[in-house]
């Protein structure tokens, strides 16, 4: 069991002739996810990394029953990509394109708030429920199967992480990268509330940083709601203010959004936050205990 | 990417906002001469890309052209918070009866752009934040509405303004919005909108943000960056495509991934040293990016050791073992460096570093620690402190209290879950 993307999972790839596109989709396809198709405008007929290609979503969804999509395309196409698999039907996007302006999204989340369909990202590296599926760029290799959820905002510290989990023998059921931009299509709230339902997930590791109050509201959160043990870590203890540190969300931005203000309302509702990444096995081993 | 006070008003003058008339000078006398052809007392403001000017010494007054030249002189050249002044605006003055703040932001929480506005202008808006929330009107605005006029006539009676202005308010917020919309800005304000002693509104001062993400839709925007106002090294490393951050320590930071940067950062300052930057290489960087980015590490005179982590995905191990040695081989340095590679072709990468006789480490803390000690110039002892472990804390409650708390949750969560989740909800 895992939360989002398994065995049932049906995959389209938007972008799929693209360097990046064609690429991941091979090594989805290898990690054993089922892609059924992919999408390039004006490439419609043609085949890829060894799966049809179709000219709109709405095609690839009629002649595959495609009920995910993974988007590759650039920035600039992105915002267009998402609306077009939200309107075929699709019901779970995940965006990794990185740089898609902060007014784009806000026009795609008021969008998509009105239809029944989630998106993660953008900005992120997707997800991957070891021994089910991959949708995204995370390596297979370095998770292995087992109870431990994570949700996390950036890509390789979220690698660094299920390495030092895997390393110990901790495997995970669903590793979640919710993406680092100021708005995105899915919080660690939502996240959470598929965790803490899953049967199979008997503890989360949250990975969050510097910027915004999502930490903080999910702190509020795991008090109200979560029976499960949440591990977490804050990166941007050093960060200084007012500076972007690399994804388009982590700044701190007039005093708020600070790491050490989401330390202590982690800690506040008995969340561990580990000192360092590495510490997270330690902490997660104590925790099921 | 920040724009300077008179490209900010130069925007807003196109969407109809009133700004006092004035012009740029980068020497004395042109100061001088746009004071005369103004007619009238005149302001003599610093463009330099800092807050607080006003403050600092980087705003003065001037009653006729000799004074302009003067003060101009005084400002032109002078050290505003590590930035030198290389141009100033000569604006006329305005005769100031009270001051408004208005502006735009992106608010993360509702997902919107958010107009605010307080009658306490003319003050940090954030120090207004802080100690009168109260006296902050914020409207969200829907992307698809747009910002009506409803929404700026209750921010007008909100914030107290005399009905015969609330007309001319309603333009200039509606102008606002659309420059905010047109350029892509995460940020647009003007602080202060005065009431001037004739009873109009004017921009006084103005600032703009744009979202660097957008640029590639603005290239006559792009081109009005200021490279005058970053640190060379900002520069070079944003045309290489790096995503470079100065600091103040000692330690040089190499890595791949934001997040695991700022980590990376962090785990030197656990272990008693400080980073001297934040810099993300980004996903599949070649050898050659690689070595750009040593060198601007290495430029930094404070760094006295390199620490490079590289979690190998799409960024190969051994191409990033090139590029360092690549780099090493170009400038010429004594400064001693520890590598970790993890990842895609990370026994290449060794093999590679190993030739060239690098310290290597195989976990973050090991490395960090390395670097710590190479900093201090001791022989790196590596010794991971014990973990500390916090008592569970009574929030953990037992099993068998779960369907209590659980059940008014419920309710709670449909407010928050988004559909597939409340389907599974709903079967149950």
């Amino acid at each position: 069991m895992s939360i989002l993307v398994g065995k049932n999972t049906r995959l389209i790839v938007q972008g799929i002739t693209g360097r990046e596109g064609e690429f991941h989709t091979k090594q989805m396809i290898d990690y054993g996810t089922k892609v059924v198709g992919g999408v390039t405008p004006g490439k419609g007929g043609e085949w890829a990394a060894g799966v049809p290609v179709f000219d709109s979503c709405k095609e690839a969804v009629e002649a595959t029953g495609a009920n995910t999509s993974i988007i590759f395309v650039p920035a600039r196409f992105a915002p267009d990509a998402i609306f077009e698999a939200t309107d075929a039907g699709i019901e779970l996007i995940v965006c990794i394109t990185e740089g898609v302006p902060v007014l784009d999204m806000i026009r795609v989340r008021a969008y998509l708030d009105n239809k029944r369909v989630r998106l993660i990202g953008p900005n992120c590296p997707g997800l991957i429920s070891p021994g089910e599926a991959k949708v995204g760029i995370i390596s297979g290799h370095i998770t292995t199967p087992g109870g431990i959820g994570i949700v996390a905002r950036s890509g390789t510290l979220t690698y660094e992480v299920i390495y030092a989990l895997t390393n110990r023998g901790m495997g995970q059921s669903t590793c979640v990268g919710i993406g680092g931009d100021p708005i995105n299509g899915t919080s660690f709230i939502d996240v959470l509330t598929m965790f803490e339902d899953d049967p199979l997930t008997d503890q989360v590791v949250l990975i969050g940083e510097i910027g915004g109050s999502d930490e903080e509201r999910a702190a509020e959160f795991i008090a109200a709601r979560m029976s499960k043990p949440v591990t977490a870590f804050i990166a941007g203890r050093t960060a200084p203010a007012g500076k972007r540190m690399g994804h388009a969300g982590a700044i701190i931005e007039g005093g708020a959004g600070t790491a050490a203000g989401k330390i202590a309302a982690l800690e506040a509702v008995g969340v561990r936050v580990a000192k360092h990444p590495e510490e997270i096995p330690d902490l997660c081993a104590y925790a099921v205990r | 990417m920040k724009l300077h006070e008179y490209q900010s008003k130069q925007l807003f003058a196109k969407y109809s906002i009133p700004v006092p008339r004035g012009e740029v000078a980068t020497v004395p006398e042109d100061a001088r001469r746009i004071a005369r052809d103004l007619g009238r007392r005149v302001v003599v403001k610093a463009q330099v890309l800092v807050g607080g000017r006003g403050k600092a010494g980087g705003v003065k007054l001037a009653n006729n052209p000799d004074d302009a030249e003067k003060v101009a002189g005084q400002i032109l050249g002078m050290d505003l918070k590590g930035l030198i002044v290389r141009k100033v605006l000569v604006d006329e003055a305005a005769d100031i009866q009270n001051e408004i703040y208005l502006g735009i932001v992106i608010d993360r929480v509702p997902r919107r752009a958010v107009m605010m506005a307080s009658a306490a202008g003319g003050m940090d808006i954030e120090e207004v934040a802080r100690t009168a929330p109260a006296r902050i009107i914020r409207v969200a605005i829907d992307p698809f509405l747009g910002l009506r006029e409803y929404q700026t006539r209750q921010i007008a009676y909100a914030i107290g303004l005399p009905r015969e202005l609330v007309k001319d308010f309603n333009t200039i917020a509606q102008g606002l919005y659309r420059c905010f919309v047109d350029v892509d800005a995460s940020l647009a304000e003007i602080n202060p909108l005065v009431v001037t002693g004739e009873g109009k509104l004017q921009a006084v001062d103005g600032k703009i943000l744009i979202d660097d993400n957008a640029l590639f839709r603005h290239p006559d925007l792009a081109a009005l960056r200021d490279v005058d106002e970053e640190a060379p090294s900002e520069t070079e490393a944003r045309q290489r495509g790096l995503s470079y951050i100065k600091l103040d320590g000692e330690i040089g930071c190499m890595v791949n991934g934001a997040g695991l940067a700022m980590a990376t950062m962090d785990m030197t300052q656990l272990f008693g040293g400080s980073p001297a930057n934040f810099l993300d290489i980004g996903g599949g960087a070649q050898a050659d990016k690689v070595a750009a980015a040593l060198r601007i590490i290495l430029a930094d005179s404070n760094v006295k050791a390199v620490l490079i982590n590289i979690f190998g995905g799409i960024t190969r191990c051994d191409e990033v073992a090139r590029g360092i040695v690549a780099a090493l081989e170009e400038v010429k340095t004594s400064v001693p460096m520890v590598v970790r590679l993890v990842g895609t072709n990370e026994e290449e990468g060794r093999h590679i570093l190993a030739a060239a006789k690098m310290e290597t480490a195989r976990t973050l803390a090991e490395a960090a620690q390395k670097a710590v000690a190479l900093v201090k110039g001791e022989a790196a002892v590596v010794q991971l402190p014990p973990v500390a472990i916090k008592p569970l804390i009574a929030r953990r409650k037992p099993v068998d209290r779960k369907p209590a708390i659980k059940k008014p949750a419920a309710k709670k969560a449909k407010l928050i879950v988004k559909k597939p989740a409340l389907k599974s909800k709903a079967r149950k």
